[in-house]
């Protein structure tokens, strides 16, 4: 896994291919990446492009409502997709021998889905259930990662809500589904992955065979993303009436992870340093020693997890505390950390442990099938090279001490957002 | 500019077949030693090559001794141990334990619930010793100093107000209470007012008198050789000795059908649908009929449950149907999250599908449907060092191993379609079913009442 065994070739419609062959114990993993996310979703549409992701499982040509399931679990298969800010994500995982079926299915709902309106009505259902379940019905629901970027971001793309209002979710018509797959679900703006056990010819042949005839369609230009830092703290605070306790998320704006990676990286380095197990700087002093919040983390990427969008993204802090500490205390003392690290660095115990820490949860997501086959297919599509993901502990175990301190110094009171959680009191 | 719906929706070469499937490898066998160390600590080491690190997993069985009800002292003294075992001993503090461990991108975390104090860990292979020693350390001489214990006992009661705002937590405690009432296993969660009392001493104390390696199992995988593996854990733990045998869980009442109890949660916007029925243990003859009629019931997405209310109807994201293993068997849980005006029309097609699951027979398509997800299910779980290492420990807490988990494909294999429907009229009659439904009364209660079986508060 450290150095993987990347095949890769384009077919005709312009269909990006990447092929990991490993001993996959005799399961097989394959990935379709969509270079569209939310943030490509247009105005008065939001949650438009998780919607589509539902839609897509919803039969296509060769393929009745319910089908796609069946035949993927049938096959002893499990599936799964999902929506990011910059791409949006379709597996599944199969024992070795339903490889070419799992190609089929994919192949397939690229040619030609079937979006009906019983089955668009029938899914804004699903996602306004899935809306209640993870943010409506539960304390710090879309905290931060639906509430920040509206304070830290000031354009649509960047500010909205991924999840998407009720209103603007049940306005959505079988004609923007239409329009939003022949502007974005082209071959040529996808890449496959298949990872596990399987030969290389082979799955050339099988990969010809299913996707080679899907119509070409042009690559959608697309979208810069970019907005100026904000040049003053802005502020947000949200009433949330499940929470018990206060909340609090910190928002600054990162180096660009595909130009300035290495820069990326530090700030990484920077969050494991400060919450990353009880010896960080944050969890001894805050959780432990004073103690002034019941949990606290700061981290590179609004949705768990680093390196998972373009440029802009986002350095995130979060903490709960309780009503006896202001946030403004809260607040204070990681502008002091960040303070302390900017003008001294981390020593080299702190950095060793970050390294190994990445390392080895590295191996960890990778000794799953489909989790490495979503690492490689995102990768590519970001970075333009899947074999980057093998370099990344190396790279994170070469940023010094004075990186991570000019990557505290970065995060500057005068452009951040801070957002404050409110408790509704109900419960 | 763009197509219409319907002209994307067909290609001129029309609709394909499905590809069939090719030929499938048979699984390799499990390399692996199962053995009893002399200080009674049952030792499973498998490996597992894929990456270069091991997933650990301690098991000590944690049942308070002679306690016929549940005693929500001895409960929040188990979470003020859990949450303080791991931060110091008489060699390390708190900081040094995080160090050492994280030097070897090692993680260790305590976790306890009714029957079990679990200990789980990771690191990179080349840290396993490591990582071995601080658990030894921890285990033979956890300090509990009072500023560790007395901090652990504020954030416990803390988290413990963020943990009781949760629908889910909140919804998993009425239905231990309605099915399990005031047996121990029930409670799960301690309430804030019971952590606030717990002293450090009476921490140390349960540690001398529980934390016991007879009874108890540790389960490793990962890339090593597992003879060799073994003699380094029986050196590494060979220092954690006890007389006594932990303490394992009494059996559990058996579980009989009755009213499902609605419990009122103020401002909720989606309720919670859980009902559950008597199992069996999965040494029974009919378990593997028992596992797959459930996946046809709602153990999958392609499952009847999921396709009705998710799929045809929208009334629910998430719909889903388990066995849950108990000390000495298992229930059948069944769960579904639905808007509340929706929630009473949930619950009768929740409650129809059992019915129709335990009268219509499955059908062939169905059969063999189940029979692949769950042989591919077995699959994939074991590829991977962590998904083994859970499920095997839990195995292991069962007096089961290896040998098991190797055999149950064949015994997949073997069901009959006739066997699930056996089983299936047995297990999953309605009237074997208990539950609860936790929403706002105010919305639910009309058309629960007119659904009936339901008690309305």
């Amino acid at each position: 896994m450290i150095s993987p065994d990347i095949h890769r070739f384009t077919c005709s419609n312009g269909l990006r291919v990447l092929l990991a062959p490993d001993s996959g114990l005799g399961l097989v993993a394959v990935s379709v990446h969509y270079d569209v996310g939310f943030r490509s979703e247009p105005e008065g549409r939001t949650g438009f492009a998780h919607l589509f992701e539902h839609l897509m499982f919803q039969g296509s040509e060769s393929l009745e409502k319910l089908a796609h399931f069946r035949h993927v679990q049938g096959s002893g298969g499990s599936f799964n997709g999902s929506t990011h800010p910059d791409y949006t994500d379709y597996f599944e995982v199969l024992p070795s021998a339903a490889l070419e079926r799992a190609l089929f299915l994919e192949a397939d709902r690229m040619r030609a889905p079937r979006i009906t309106e019983e089955n668009l009505r029938n899914q804004v259902d699903v996602v306004k259930e899935e809306i209640r379940l993870n943010v409506l019905n539960r304390p710090y629901g879309g905290f931060p990662w639906i509430t920040l970027p509206p304070v830290l971001y000031q354009t649509f793309p960047n500010a909205h809500n991924g999840y998407g209002d009720f209103s603007e979710l049940e306005s959505a018509t079988v004609e923007d589904c239409a329009s939003f797959f022949d502007t974005y679900y082209a071959p040529s703006n996808a890449v496959l992955t298949i990872a596990g056990e399987f030969e290389v010819d082979t799955a050339i042949a099988l990969v010809e065979k299913h996707f080679g005839d899907v119509p070409a369609r042009p690559r959608p230009v697309r979208p810069d993303f970019g907005e100026p830092a904000p040049e003053s703290q802005r502020t947000g605070n949200v009433v949330d009436a499940h929470a018990p306790l206060p909340a609090l998320a910190v928002g600054y704006r990162l180096p660009d992870p595909v130009s300035d990676l290495d820069g990326y990286l530090a700030s990484h380095v920077l969050g494991a340093v400060l919450t990353e197990g009880d010896a960080s700087r944050l969890q001894q002093r805050m959780v432990h020693t004073e103690p002034l919040v019941v949990e606290v983390n700061a981290r590179c990427g609004l949705m768990g997890a680093p390196l998972d969008s373009r440029d802009p993204d986002t350095f995130v802090f979060t903490a709960i505390h309780t009503d006896e500490v202001a946030s403004e205390k809260v607040l204070a003392v990681v502008d002091e950390e960040l303070e302390r690290l900017a003008e001294t660095g981390p020593d080299e115990t702190e950095l060793a442990r970050v390294s190994a820490r990445w390392a080895a949860a590295l191996h960890g997501n990778h000794d799953r099938l489909v989790s490495r086959a979503l690492d490689y297919g995102a990768t590519e599509l970001l970075h333009g090279s899947a074999e980057l993901v093998a370099e990344l502990p190396e790279r994170i175990g070469a940023v010094t001490a004075n990186q991570v301190a000019e990557a505290a110094a970065a995060k500057r009171t005068t452009a951040r957002a801070v957002q404050t959680v409110t408790p509704g009191g109900q419960q | 500019m763009s197509r219409t719906a319907a002209e994307i929706a067909s290609t001129e070469r029309g609709p394909r077949e499905l590809p069939p499937l090719g030929v499938q490898p048979p699984a390799a066998g499990l390399e692996h030693v199962d053995t009893v160390l002399p200080n009674g600590l049952r030792v499973l080491a498998v490996a597992s090559r894929g990456v270069p690190l091991v997933e650990l997993r301690l098991r000590i069985p944690f049942a308070k001794r002679g306690a016929g009800t549940g005693d929500p002292a001895y409960a929040a003294r188990a979470e003020v141990l859990a949450g303080t075992i791991l931060t110091g001993t008489s060699h390390r503090d708190r900081i040094a334990m995080d160090t050492d461990l994280a030097l070897v991108g090692g993680e260790l975390d305590a976790v306890v619930d009714p029957e079990k104090l679990l200990i789980e860990g990771s690191c990179l292979a080349g840290g396993l010793d490591k990582l071995l020693e601080v658990l030894a350390d921890a285990l033979t001489s956890a300090s509990y100093v009072p500023s560790e214990v007395d901090n652990e006992r504020a954030r416990l009661v803390e988290r413990l107000s963020v943990a009781w705002s949760q629908p889910s937590i909140i919804a998993r405690a009425a239905l231990q209470r309605h099915r399990y009432a005031d047996h121990p296993y029930a409670l799960e969660v301690p309430q804030a007012s019971d952590v606030t009392t717990v002293t450090g001493e009476e921490v140390r104390a349960m540690h001398a008198e529980s934390v016991l390696p007879r009874g108890s199992s540790l389960v490793l995988v990962g890339d090593f050789d597992p003879a060799e593996v073994t003699g380094r854990l029986a050196d590494a733990l060979g220092g954690w000795t006890g007389e006594q045998t932990a303490q394992e869980m009494p059996p559990l009442p058996e579980l009989t059908g009755g009213d499902i109890a609605l419990v009122h949660r103020e401002g909720a916007v989606q309720s919670q649908i859980r009902l559950s029925a008597q199992g069996i243990a999965r040494t029974d003859e009919r378990y593997a009929a028992l596992q797959l009629a459930n996946m046809i019931y709602g153990g999958y997405f392609s499952s009847r449950l999921v396709e009705n209310i998710r799929e045809d109807k929208g009334y629910t994201y998430g719909a889903s149907s388990r066995l849950e293993f108990t000390p000495a068997g298992c229930s059948v849980l069944v769960g579904a999250d639905t808007a509340s005006e929706v929630t009473a029309a949930a619950l009768l097609e929740t409650r129809y599908e059992l019915a129709r699951l335990a009268i219509v027979e499955p059908s062939e398509a169905e059969t063999e449907s189940v029979r692949q997800y769950a042989i591919g299910s077995l699959l994939t779980a074991r590829s991977a060092q962590a998904g083994l290492a859970s499920q095997l420990a839990a195995l292991v807490a069962v007096g089961l191993g290896v040998e098991w988990l190797s055999g149950h494909q064949a015994r997949l294999e073997a069901v009959t379609r006739e066997q699930i429907a056996e089983t299936a009229a047995e297990f999953f009659a309605p009237a074997r079913f208990t539950g609860v439904v936790v929403g706002d009364a105010a919305l639910l209660s009309a058309k629960l009442r007119v659904l009936g079986g339901v008690v309305i508060p």
